[in-house]
This record gives C-alpha cells, structure tokens and sequence, in this order.
C-alpha cells in the first residue's frame, strides 16, 4: 500500500493534487483486494476437486478447458486439467433458481450470505502477502483477524434462522456452539507467536521470523511454537467447520446445515466464503508460525526480493492447503459430544500451560539477552 | 482535505449508529432489533476507528458483535414465545417508562457538557499504543484489572454450578434406567405373547 502510493506519487504527484493521488491509490488497492480472493476461489475449488479425486482413485474435473480436439474428435487427455472447470460452475450457479422459501424471513435470508462474505473480504486486507504487499498493516492485526471472524457466528445464526427450516436452525446452533467454543484455544495459541514477536502487527511478526535467510520461523521454538502450531490448525479447522469438524453441514444428518434453504447465487457466497476461510487459515498460520514471506532469497534487493517474498507465501499457504485437502479427504467426522469435549477438555488446557510457558520462556530469554 | 475526509466519516458512522439504535427499539421482531443492535455496535466500532484507538475498536467488535450478540440471539431462539411474535412498542406504564428515559438522558447530557474535552492529546500517541496500554494494565491498573478477571472468574464459576444440578441428574438418569428396563420386560413379554399366539396358530 505504501509502496504503491510513492509508485502513484512519483508518477503522478505533478499533475494530481495529492488527495485525489491517495484515493486512486486506495481504489487500485480495494480492486485488488476484492479481485484477489475471488479468483483464488475459483483455483481453490478446482484444487479441492482435483486433489479429493486423485485421493479417492478418480479423475476429477478433466473435460473443461482450452484442449484441442484430436482425430477422433475426442478431447485430448487433460485439456489444461479441467483448469476452466471453475468458469463453468460460475456460469450455471449464475442460471439457477433462487428459492426463497416460503415462511422464511425474507429480508434476513436475502442479507444473510451478503453478510458472510463480508468478514472474509475484510480479512484478506491484513493478510502480508509479501514483502510490503499489504493492504493495511494495523497494529493490532491479530485482534483484527479474530473479529473480523467472530462477525461470521452471527451471521450463520441469521441464516440458519431466517431459513424457517429445522435442519437451518439445528446446524446453525451447531455451529454457533462449535465456532464459540474453539475461538478460545485458536486465540490462546496465536497468543504464543505474539508474545515471541512483541507486537501485534502481522506484518512485524513476519519480520521477526526472518534470521538464519529467513528461516528462523516460530514453528521451530521446540518445543513451544510446534504445541502451538498444533492447537492453532486443530482449532482453526473447526473454527472454518473443516473435516473433521464438519457437523454444522453433516450431510449425511442435517442436510447441509445453515445453507440448506440457499441456492443459485446465494449459495455461492456461502461456498465461497468457506472455501476462502479455508484458504485464510492456512495463510494465518504461515503468517504466524510458518516464517510468512520470508525465506531464501527474500533479502535481496530490488524486484527479485518481492517476488521471492510472494512466492514463498504461496507456496506455503498452497502446501497447507493441499493438506487441509488430504485430511478432507481421509477423515471421518467428530460426533458432537466429542467435538465439545475435545476443545474444553484438551485444547484449552494445553494452549493456556502453553501460554504460559511461552511467556515465562519469553521473560527468560529477555533475562539472558542482557 | 484530511479534517474534511475526517468529518464526512464521523457523521456517517454516527448517522449509521444512530439508525440502526432507533431500530433497535422501532422494530417489531426481537431477532431483527438484536440485528440492528450489532450494526450500532460496528458503528461505534468504527467511531473508535476514527479516534485513532484501533484496538478499543477491534476489541468492541470482538466481545460485543462476537460473543454478547451471539448471547442475545442464543437466548431469544431459546425462548419460545419470543420468536416469531412480533411485539408491542407501547405499554400501558410509558408514563413511569418516558420520565426516567428523560431523566437519563439528561443526566448524560449534563455529564457531557460539563466535561472540558481534550481536543487533541496533550502529548502525542505513543508510537505502540497496544504495548503501552498493555504496560499501563499490568502496572499502574493491576489491581482493577485483577478484581475484573476475578469477578469474570466468579461468574463462569457459577455458571458452571448452575448448569450442574448433580442430584437431579442422578435421579433422572435412576428414572430414565427404570423406564427403559421396564420396556425391556415389556417387550420380553409380548415377544412370549406372540410366540404364543403363533405356536397356537401354527398347531391345528
């Protein structure tokens, strides 16, 4: 953001007065901050699809995609791998019928997918995507995070609400109770890779992982950062109703949650916002414990150095990715009961002597230090 | 330019608070008065924004938006007879109810007039006012800062004893077996009834 607006100065700072300079700026960086997480939607459901496929012994999605045709007027193999298979889904999800159902709370319903998506947006304007890419760097980032997600629990309840529809209603409680109850140790381990930072800002806590060619990450403060580490992705997961914390939209129990009554569009924001929380998390824990952008050849100057920075970025966000997929793809579900035991009875613990620990750790090292 | 930008961004956001607090209390459905009560609370939100104190703001998103909001509408869908009806907005004791509202209001006022407002800080923000705030917390203000947690730490104490009626649960799980052991019997016995009924059937 900073970056961009001395580029737009030098460029334009003549002919411009400087207020309007400053909101062009802000415009480029809004469009692309909205632009941003929708196409990386369209890559992610192509990823999820593809990689879910490949666990379970299928093809996937191979047939939608720029291929020439051979002498058999068959597709070759893997026309660009079905890339374009996403385009498709837009197309149709645009065509369908929106259902309202009747009984439901019209406005409500009509607002509710709106809402979800929102958090999400707001969310990606904090994310460090590389080296000074990005698009606010709040001092209290991390708080940010949390609230901007803490948003969503309302949002689902509405909607499961303004559905008129028992299976609605069920999941969204579900939920409710399941994102409320792992918020806690998901923030209480997020705490540790603040406390070794000293700031709040995800972009500082980023910088703070960048000795040893910027691979000193916080994951590797054995034995602390891997614990956390561990309780944040497990606590996250459920945070996003990931597998194997998927009971909100249990389809094999309550159809599919809070956006049973949803279809067409509306149904879409809530897909997407899922699968862009999803994304999120993996983001947040590179940024957190992973080392963020940094990495060998960030250091070096000049272009070359941001574009080592984003690369390294997506690259690890991408692996932690492909890992939510591999667990999608092989784990049964939690039963409800064991869900809410399992955050207050194990994680919660774990992440406060954790925090603990971490801070006394913390204390100790400062000692030391001088 | 920026005292402009400034202004135009203060009174859209108390403009936004204050529409959606007059629908908190015009609204006829709870659920939808609970709504516009997070609007008020992002609103407000965003006035913390504009006074350059980014982490009271985020903090009210967090607790008020994310866990006392999510409390109300937990407590209206458990109430029955509030979803769905939609509810009176006048009373038969408004003459006892507009009396206080104004004496309220007016005390607020007076509070706020008679405050000397510090237009801009004496000495200038430090440069990370989450840390010092954090600092000031645990030094100069521990000991309020204690007594909160400690009451907070009273509440969820009773809270969990409230929800753990251990007797009961003793007794109703005692009931609960009886029952399904007599069905058990029940259905013992009239799988022999029906042997029974069959083997007579089946003889002649």
């Amino acid at each position: 953001m900073e970056l961009l607006l001395q580029g737009l100065n030098s460029w334009l700072g003549q002919s411009l007065p400087e207020w309007l300079v400053t909101l062009i700026g802000m415009a480029i960086v809004i469009t692309m901050l909205l632009l941003l997480p929708t196409v990386l939607f369209m890559l992610l459901v192509w990823l999820l699809r593809r990689g879910i496929a490949r666990l379970a012994d299928r093809f996937g999605p191979n047939r939608v995609g720029i291929g020439r045709f051979n002498r058999e007027r068959t597709r070759q193999r893997f026309p660009l791998w079905g890339l374009m298979q996403s385009i498709a889904d837009g197309v149709k999800m645009f065509t369908k019928e929106d259902i309202t159902p009747s009984g439901s709370d019209r406005w409500l319903h009509r607002m509710a997918p709106i809402a979800a998506i929102v958090p999400t947006f707001l969310v990606f304007a904090v994310v460090p995507f590389g080296k000074q890419i990005v698009g606010v760097d709040l001092n209290v980032g991390v708080l940010y995070v949390v609230a901007a997600s803490s948003i969503f629990t309302v949002v689902l309840l509405t909607a499961g609400f303004a559905s008129n529809n028992k299976f609605s209603l069920l999941g969204a409680m579900r939920t409710a109770a399941q994102m409320i109850s792992y918020e806690v140790p998901m923030v209480l381990a997020l705490v540790v890779p603040v406390l070794f930072a000293g700031s709040l800002s995800l972009n500082r806590i980023v910088e703070a992982q960048g000795a040893w060619l910027g691979l000193r990450w916080f994951v590797l403060y054995f034995p602390l950062g891997p614990i956390a580490f561990i309780i944040y992705f497990i606590a996250a997961l459920a945070e996003v109703n990931h597998t194997p914390f998927d009971l909100p939209e249990a389809d094999s129990e309550i159809v599919a949650g809070y956006v049973t009554e949803y279809s067409g569009m509306k149904f879409a924001l809530f897909f997407m916002g899922e699968f862009l929380n999803q994304f999120l998390i993996c983001g947040l824990a590179v940024t957190m414990f992973l080392g963020g952008w940094q990495g060998p050849g960030v250091q070096l100057g000049g272009v070359l150095g941001y574009l080592f920075s984003v690369f390294w970025f997506f690259l690890k966000t991408f692996t932690l990715y492909f890992g939510l997929i591999w667990i999608r793809g092989t784990w049964p579900r939690l039963r409800v009961d064991q869900l809410m035991g399992f955050a207050w009875k194990r994680l919660v613990p774990a992440a406060l002597g954790n925090l603990l620990l971490s801070g006394l750790a913390v204390v100790v090292f400062n000692l030391l230090k001088r | 330019m920026d005292q402009a930008l400034m202004y135009i961004a203060f009174f859209a956001l108390a403009g936004l608070t204050l529409l959606a607090a007059l629908a908190v209390v015009a609204l006829k459905n709870i659920l939808h008065s609970a709504l516009a009560l997070v609007v008020t609370f992002i609103g407000v939100a965003g006035i913390y924004f504009l006074l350059e104190a980014p982490f009271l703001a985020v903090v009210q998103v967090l607790i008020y938006v994310g866990a006392i909001t999510v409390l109300i509408i937990f407590a209206i869908m458990l109430t029955r007879r509030l979803m769905g009806s939609s509810l009176a907005q006048f009373t038969g004791k408004w003459w006892i109810a507009a009396p206080l509202a104004l004496a309220l209001f007016g005390m607020i006022g007076l509070v706020a007039y008679s405050t000397t407002w510090l237009l801009r800080p004496k000495e200038a923000l430090p440069a990370d006012a989450v840390a010092a705030l954090g600092t000031e917390l645990m030094t100069t203000y521990l000991l309020p800062f204690e007594i909160a947690s400690i009451l907070l730490l009273v509440a969820l104490v009773g809270a969990i004893v409230v929800a753990w009626p251990m007797k009961d649960r003793v007794a109703v799980e005692n009931e609960l077996d009886a029952k399904v052991a007599e069905a058990r019997r029940r259905a013992a016995g009239l799988d022999k009834v029906e042997d029974a009924a069959g083997a007579e059937k089946a003889e002649p």
